[in-house]
């Protein structure tokens, strides 16, 4: 928990420090409800949620008679929170091999993610295996290999341009072989409006689940804590052709206020696994709802 | 779930223009869809609040009300400060002496690396000597792949792996780069954040060192509210003096470009739509704002087809169809060029009053079905293909089976499917002639062409 606030005091004093100070005043006025309506705004929740919270917060102040600042304050907490739902547990666990597959846009921070993902697991005394499925990128192999040796974890690679398919196979193949229990697939970055890249990675599933027919066990997007609105066609563009089963966010070190997960949760209701919140092999933690909004009312 | 700014615009324009004189109550309407819709493709609060004020004022009043069709004049009035907020095309300030150093600087995975070599590779198509420095010692394999990208496309890249502090490696590299008659020098740094203060400074040294005639922001186009405050730390640490917006060939409706353009006020320069390493475009301001006002974007789309439409196979084929000599293979070529062009959705997305035509097109099916076009038509022989009349039964039936229409257990009617596609496409193509032949015979009779006779 204190790692979280501590990774978490930027994105506060950026977007949810502002919010605590919207409400310092005590009798409700009509700045308040602007004020709330654009710091929602700029924190990118979008326009369409935010203008739904605000009605649920008009609504919660009618009912239940809202008068301070204070009051209005916990209703949008709560109101916030509501969308939010509890992680679960990554389903890796009570199988011989588990197979997880990381999709995403270019440089939302894939390949950094399973660095910092296996080194989680690999403390945790599971058998982690790397698969470097991004054939296309240039060095993309490289950079997993030298997270794979960050971490001390092997890493299967193909050859540059190899059929992504391919070193899947390989990799589950080795990961069986030598006893793994965790195998985590990198692969390139796409544009879910890239269709021929999409259907490779509908292919590259494929491959999984032929070799290991409940493969993958989870399909984690991992998205830019500073995109804006385009992260909800994201989630959507990938689960159509690789079904999402969980979300993690990268960069929330940033002053990006990732304000775009409320939508997310809300239209998809996709569990948000980890946050990213640096470039260390340690800034990779738990997402944690409660904390998340807490965090947004904190004063400074 | 959303529609595109675009649609919605014109969905606003439409019920604007349909009505007589604006009034107050009008604008303001319009307006609030307006914001947001520029809220919805992401323009910064503050940016979108401000531009909707300057057109609230040039909208209400006189000038609107005098003009003949307010709805145009709304229009007219936020496309010209859609231009205005967008500003003038950057072009690379490369005159000076040599050599000129660019460098490129942004958050984490913004598409520095990517947009260095695209931008080497742009600059030496231009005839001028680059030279890349990678000062990336942070990310794992940063250099590698700089280093990976130079080999392909043979421009030098100078690197002293990632044990050196990046400031002295881009002093070294330059002075590298000079030697060697170098002319355009460009560092790639690491991403970073705005708010980092010691990477900040690195950056701040990197520019002492090496004196750069532009500092450009790589920025990724999908980004969010947050847009503001990066353009914002980068340029008042720094001072940029372009932009570039990556990722625009995706579905982003970029108005991050507007945001970042209001609050640096330097130009955008350059735009990447795609991964390959020539997807870097000029930005044309103009285009952008038509494109957001749905007026479609003609220019680009008569610039993509000169590119890729052979003129000379262009004039051919147009003296045939005046002909009416067209055959199937000038058919099979005519298909061909189109195809590259791109996507067919993306082609119409550029054509006024396509856009929502876009959205319907099924591009896996376009696609199938050109592919079963040109498969059956160079199954063909030349004969077939200059005079399909002599197709009969029999040579159909063996070009269905070129084209892979054979009969299977799993579908012994394979082989009759192949033969329909064959009397579908001769239909069509026969349907053209005949239409060819009455443009020819200066009788085209348009109901006919529309299908009413």
């Amino acid at each position: 928990m204190s790692d979280y606030r501590k990774g978490m005091a930027k994105t506060r004093r950026g977007f949810f420090g502002r919010i605590a100070n919207a409400f310092t005043k005590s009798a409700i006025t009509d700045d308040d409800w602007d004020e709330i309506e654009a710091l929602l705004i700029q924190a990118d929740v979008g326009a369409q949620t935010t203008e739904m919270l605000m009605n649920r917060l008009r609504a919660r102040h009618k009912r239940d008679g809202l008068k301070t600042s204070d009051q209005l304050k916990m209703g949008i907490k709560e109101e916030l929170r509501a969308l939010l739902k509890p992680p679960t547990p990554l389903n890796i666990s009570g199988r011989e091999l588990s197979v997880v597959l990381i999709v995403g846009v270019n440089g939302s921070g894939k390949t950094t993610t399973i660095g910092k993902l296996a080194n989680r697991l690999h403390n945790n005394n599971r058998k982690v295996i790397l698969a470097a499925g991004d054939t296309f990128r240039a060095a993309a192999i490289e950079q997993l290999q030298q997270w794979g040796q960050r971490v001390g974890v092997p890493v299967v690679a193909g050859k540059p341009n190899a059929d992504p398919g391919a070193v899947v196979y390989d990799a589950i193949s080795a990961a069986k072989a030598r006893g793994h229990d965790v195998l985590l697939v990198d692969t390139a970055g796409r544009l879910q409006t890239k269709y021929n890249l999409m259907e490779e990675l509908r292919k590259i599933k494929g491959v999984m689940s032929k070799v290991v027919p409940d493969a993958p066990h989870e399909v984690l997007i991992v998205l830019d804590g500073t995109t804006g609105q385009n992260a909800l066609l994201q989630a959507k563009g990938f689960s159509e052709v690789a079904q999402l089963t969980g979300v993690i966010v990268t960069k929330l070190d940033s002053t990006a206020k990732g304000g775009m997960l409320f939508a997310i949760q809300q239209e998809m209701g996709l569990p948000i696994h980890y946050v990213g919140l640096g470039e260390t092999i340690h800034d990779l933690i738990l997402f944690n709802p409660d904390a998340f909004v807490d965090g947004l009312f904190e004063e400074e | 779930m959303f529609e595109s700014l675009s649609n919605k615009l014109q969905g606003i324009f439409d019920r604007l223009a349909q009505r007589g004189l604006l009034t107050e109550a009008d604008v303001d309407t319009a307006l609030r869809e307006v914001r947001l819709a520029l809220l919805e493709a992401d323009v910064n609060l503050s940016v979108a609040k401000d531009f909707i004020k300057r057109v609230r004022e040039r909208a209400i009043g006189a000038e609107v009300l005098k003009a003949l069709k307010p709805g145009q004049m709304v229009i007219k009035i936020v496309h010209e400060e859609l231009l205005e907020t967008l500003g003038e095309p950057g072009k690379l300030n490369l005159n000076g002496p040599s050599p000129r150093v660019i460098m490129l600087v942004g958050l984490q995975g913004s598409g520095k690396t990517t947009t260095a070599a695209k931008l080497a590779l742009r600059i030496r198509r231009e005839g001028r000597r680059p030279y890349l420095i990678a000062a990336d010692v942070y990310r794992p394999a940063a250099v590698d792949q700089i280093k990976a990208l130079g080999k392909q496309l043979d421009i030098p890249v100078y690197d002293e792996g990632t044990s050196a502090a990046p400031p002295d490696i881009a002093a070294r590299g330059l002075k590298v780069a000079t030697e060697a008659g170098a002319s355009v020098v460009i560092i790639d740094t690491a991403g970073r954040l705005q708010i980092d203060d010691r990477l900040m400074s690195e950056l701040e040294a990197i520019k002492n060192r090496t004196n750069p005639a532009e500092i450009l922001l790589v920025a990724d186009a999908m980004t969010g509210q947050e847009a503001v405050k990066i353009a914002e730390g980068f340029h008042q640490r720094i001072a940029v003096t372009g932009l570039i917006l990556t990722k625009l060939d995706g579905d982003a409706r970029g108005g991050a470009a507007i945001s970042m353009r209001a609050v640096t006020g330097v130009p955008i320069k350059f735009i990447g739509v795609g991964e390959k390493t020539d997807a870097l475009d000029v930005f044309y301001p103009d285009r952008m704002a038509q494109r957001i006002l749905g007026m479609g974007d003609v220019m680009s789309l008569i610039e993509k087809a000169q590119e890729t439409f052979d003129q000379k196979e262009a004039e051919r084929l147009g003296r045939k169809f005046l002909r009416a000599e067209f055959n199937l293979d000038d058919f099979l070529q005519q298909m061909r060029q189109v195809k590259k062009m791109g996507p067919i959705s993306s082609l119409l997305g550029m054509i006024p009053g396509m856009g929502k035509l876009k959205e319907q097109i099924n591009e896996e099916e376009a696609d199938t079905t050109f592919r079963k076009i040109e498969a059956l038509i160079c199954s063909m022989t030349k004969e077939e293909r200059r005079n399909p009349k002599v197709l009969d039964a029999r040579r159909k039936k063996r070009v269905a089976r070129g084209a892979g229409y054979t009969n299977n257990p799993k579908n012994p009617e394979r082989e009759l499917e192949g033969i329909q596609e064959i009397n579908a496409l001769l239909k069509q193509f026969k349907e053209m002639q005949r239409m060819m032949k009455m443009i020819k015979g200066g009788n085209l009779d348009i109901r006919r062409l529309l299908g009413r006779n």
